[in-house]
């Protein structure tokens, strides 16, 4: 069968992913770096390509109120942003999650102010960790697209019934061009059927939605909320193996086991820097060390059990991330190191923090960190600022 | 059935012939609640297939305890800033599933409205989205224990506008809302009463003809807020019409008419003095409101279709 | 049905009997407002004129229309007393509650 390849960025893969999956409603407000998707969606919507209603929303608050209000009646929506629009949709996002409004949305991940910046970092996203949202990460524009569709499917799922956020990196991904296959609309159709649930506002049968529960009930609630998102888990998997079979491409669920099984030093990360480390894997592997990469694509639900298998037998292990949580360390490497404690093991640990604002990570930055994990260097600090380019000792 | 947006001479409801079903019941608004009034006659007009959504606010808080649920009707709770978008995706999403015949009416009181909720109220006229949205005024945050809003009057005592010996109450007057959603060339807005009901019951009716977005602020008492007897909330509804601190007005076609545009109003001070929230006045305070009074109506007046 | 009425509402005792997320069945009363009241409007039929401004203003909407002159919803009626106040002929009286 002859393939459809268009050359693309990020951000269209995002637009041509969404409109395969025929949303209903897209409420979405423009914000740098997000911009090119929600642009392309209204070419779609004005040409005819794409039948759904774009709603022209007057604020990002607004852009998740509308696609729960659209939801709460079965419709099947869209939303996009970044950054800022991200943080101020902040009390949308748990209230999407509580009120279990299977929303898809794109997260171009970038800097938080202030100092302003328009340019990467997961700062943003990976603050809204507790939003109660499924958390995924895209390495480039191909898994993005794919990813929208994978995720309808996920979130719509009876059982999970959770908002999806389909992060991609700001600018590195969003604004970059590559080769990106587009999926048949009809296999899509086979693979993604029209979004059905009862939970819904009907004639039917009338409901009152996102009531308040009593401290008797509430837990209740909480709980299986928690538990849908830890069943999302098999879901994913499931969901990536039948992408696989529909479209030949698989993510492999959870994680990317990149390497890692007899690797002795490994690097843990997400996001568009996986693709560098792999380079790096690859070159150092043909010097003949044994490094690796655990390609975190999940960070909700979190892949605890993927986590403790493939770093079983490293002796030591890094966590690379564009986060940090002021005043402790990065909020992967919380999650990375809690999974490996809970298995007793004590390998060499490090955080590796930067890539703020746009700061390039470098292939050299990378090389540096697996040397740091073989020589095990002992520092004062679990985490590394890697790319300060200042001295930072304390003046008298 | 017309298309356009003009709104129609519907059928006049009346109480003999409007509908006996209750939509809105069993809820714990507070004894004398002139929000649940507001509430409760709207969705008699508007009917069966309503999607109905409430802010975090009163009607929200005494309407959706699980698991009792006062709304017979589809009715969800938005959050506090999203009550008109989320009712903008409710209409926009049922259209595009292909729904037919359902109205989507949003409640908010005044400080959802005039305050936190303004900016999504302005985007959801802007976009033309087919929403119905009352505000049931009544002059202060309720459900939070009654502090000021954006339409608090003038004088008022409220938790955080206390009247002592520096204050006196509120130091503002209420803002001009039904001025502003009118300057976005909205189809049809209207100012309405409890105290008025059947002006209210007409006012609902229009607006529920109107394809596209319609308003109404209506007056709403509060017996807990106000201090005053649960029994009085329709009368001083009707009050605060009589005395002019509050209109009866409707937005059409571009202009402004004023529906009652009494020869004389009745006395200020009688109407203040029922209320705890006023007991602390005196009469600078007094004569400060009348003047406030007074400016609004010349300009009304002045620029307003009238009797 | 016009207006709902109390239902035998049993707690979950299982997680998955409970709704998935905060929606439920509209207009399901697991309680009644009857024990709110300290007054109860009692409406004198002869007095009464059946001019409907009792169930306009009823901020709970216990009035009921009949075929003759109208009857109180006890089970739900607050007893704030607007009906007895608004009503153009004294044919409702506040009367208290014996408990």
């Amino acid at each position: 069968m002859k393939k459809n390849k268009l050359f693309i960025s990020g951000d269209e893969a995002i637009a041509i992913g969404t409109k395969l999956a025929r949303p209903h409603v897209i409420a979405a407000y423009p914000i740098t770096p997000q911009t090119i998707a929600v642009e392309r969606l209204s070419d779609m919507v004005e040409n005819g390509e794409l039948q759904a209603e774009y709603m022209h929303v007057e604020s990002e608050h607004s852009a998740i109120s509308a696609a729960m209000g659209a939801s709460a009646v079965g419709a099947r929506t869209f939303t996009a942003s970044s950054s800022q629009g991200l943080v101020y949709m902040a009390e949308g996002l748990h209230y999407a999650s509580g009120g279990r409004f299977p929303i898809v949305m794109m997260n171009a991940n970038r800097s938080l102010a202030l100092p302003w910046s328009i340019y990467g970092d997961q700062r943003d996203s990976l603050g809204l960790l507790d939003s109660g949202w499924i958390q995924v990460y895209a390495e480039d524009a191909q898994e993005a697209l794919d990813m929208i569709i994978q995720a309808y499917k996920i979130a719509e799922h009876p059982k999970v019934l959770t908002p999806i956020m389909v992060n991609i990196d700001g600018f590195i991904l969003t604004h970059t061009y590559e080769m990106v296959e587009i999926p048949e609309q009809e296999a899509v159709d086979a693979f993604l059927p029209p979004f059905e649930t009862p939970n819904k506002m009907s004639f039917e049968e009338p409901k009152n939605m996102g009531f308040s529960s009593q401290p008797i009930d509430n837990t209740e609630f909480k709980y299986q909320q928690d538990r849908a998102i830890l069943y999302a888990h098999k879901i994913i998997e499931q969901t990536d193996a039948e992408f696989d079979k529909a479209f030949g491409r698989k993510y492999h669920g959870m994680v990317e086991n990149y390497r890692c099984d007899d690797a002795d030093q490994i690097i843990v990360t997400l996001g568009s820097i996986c693709g560098t480390t792999r380079l790096i894997v690859d070159e150092l592997r043909n010097q003949g060390e044994k490094v690796g990469l655990l390609k975190i694509r999940y960070m909700r639900p979190f892949p605890e059990k993927e986590i403790q298998e493939l770093t079983a037998n490293a002796k030591a292990i890094g966590v690379l991330e564009k986060n940090i949580s002021f005043g402790y360390e990065g909020t992967v490497y919380t999650n990375v190191n809690s999974a490996i404690a809970k298995t007793g093991k004590r390998p060499y640990l490090k955080n590796f923090v930067g890539g703020f604002g746009g700061r390039n990570i470098s292939k050299d930055d990378i090389r540096k960190m697996f040397t740091t994990l073989k020589t095990q260097e002992k520092t004062e600090n679990t985490v590394e600022y890697f790319n300060l380019n200042v001295a930072t000792d304390e003046r008298r | 059935m017309k298309d356009d947006n003009t709104p129609t001479a519907p059928k006049r409801i009346t109480a003999k012939n409007m509908t006996e079903k209750e939509f809105f019941y069993g809820h714990k608004a507070c004894a004398g609640c002139g929000g649940s009034v507001a509430v409760r006659l709207a969705l008699k007009v508007t009917g069966e297939k309503t999607f109905a959504a409430f802010p975090a606010g009163c009607m929200a808080a005494v309407g959706f305890i699980y698991p009792q649920m006062a709304f017979r009707n589809n009715a969800i709770i938005t959050t506090f800033p999203g009550v008109a978008s989320m009712a903008s995706g409710i209409s926009v999403g049922a259209k595009a599933l292909g729904l037919k015949g359902y109205k989507t009416v949003a409640f908010a009181g005044d400080g959802g409205t005039a305050d936190i909720g303004l900016q999504a109220l302005s985007g959801m006229i802007d976009r033309g989205d087919d929403v119905m949205y009352i505000c049931y005024d009544n002059e202060a945050y309720m459900n939070t224990g009654i502090q000021k809003s954006g339409l608090t009057p003038y004088g008022t005592h409220t938790t955080t506008t206390p009247a002592g010996k520096n204050f006196p109450g509120s130091k503002t007057q209420k803002k001009n809302l039904f001025e502003i959603i009118a300057a976005h060339d909205i189809a049809y807005a209207a100012t309405a009463s409890i105290g008025y009901p059947q002006d209210y019951i007409n006012k609902v009716n229009k607006a529920k003809q109107v394809k596209g977005p319609s308003f109404i602020h209506v007056f709403a008492s509060c017996p807990t807020g106000w201090g005053s007897p649960t029994h009085t909330s329709i009368e001083l509804a009707k009050e605060v019409v009589d005395t002019g601190l509050f209109f009866l007005a409707e937005y059409e076609n571009g202009s402004f008419k004023l529906n009652k545009n009494p020869k004389a109003f009745k006395d200020i001070p009688t109407y203040l003095q029922k209320q705890g929230r006023f007991k602390h006045l005196k009469e600078e305070d007094y004569k400060l409101i009348e003047e406030h009074r007074d400016m609004k109506w010349e300009r009304m007046r002045r620029n307003w279709k009238h009797s | 049905m016009n207006r709902p009425t109390k239902q035998n509402y049993q707690r979950p005792t299982h997680i998955d009997d409970f709704p998935v997320g905060p929606q439920f069945e509209a207009g399901h009363l697991a309680d009644t407002n009857a024990g709110w009241r300290t007054f109860k409007p009692v409406i004198d039929h002869e007095k009464c004129i059946n001019c409907l401004i009792c169930y306009l203003v009823c901020p709970d909407g216990t009035i009921i229309k009949t075929e003759t002159k109208p009857d109180v919803d006890y089970d739900y009626c607050k007893g704030c007393g607007v009906c007895a106040h608004e009503c153009p002929k004294d044919a409702i009286e506040m009367v208290k509650e014996q408990r």
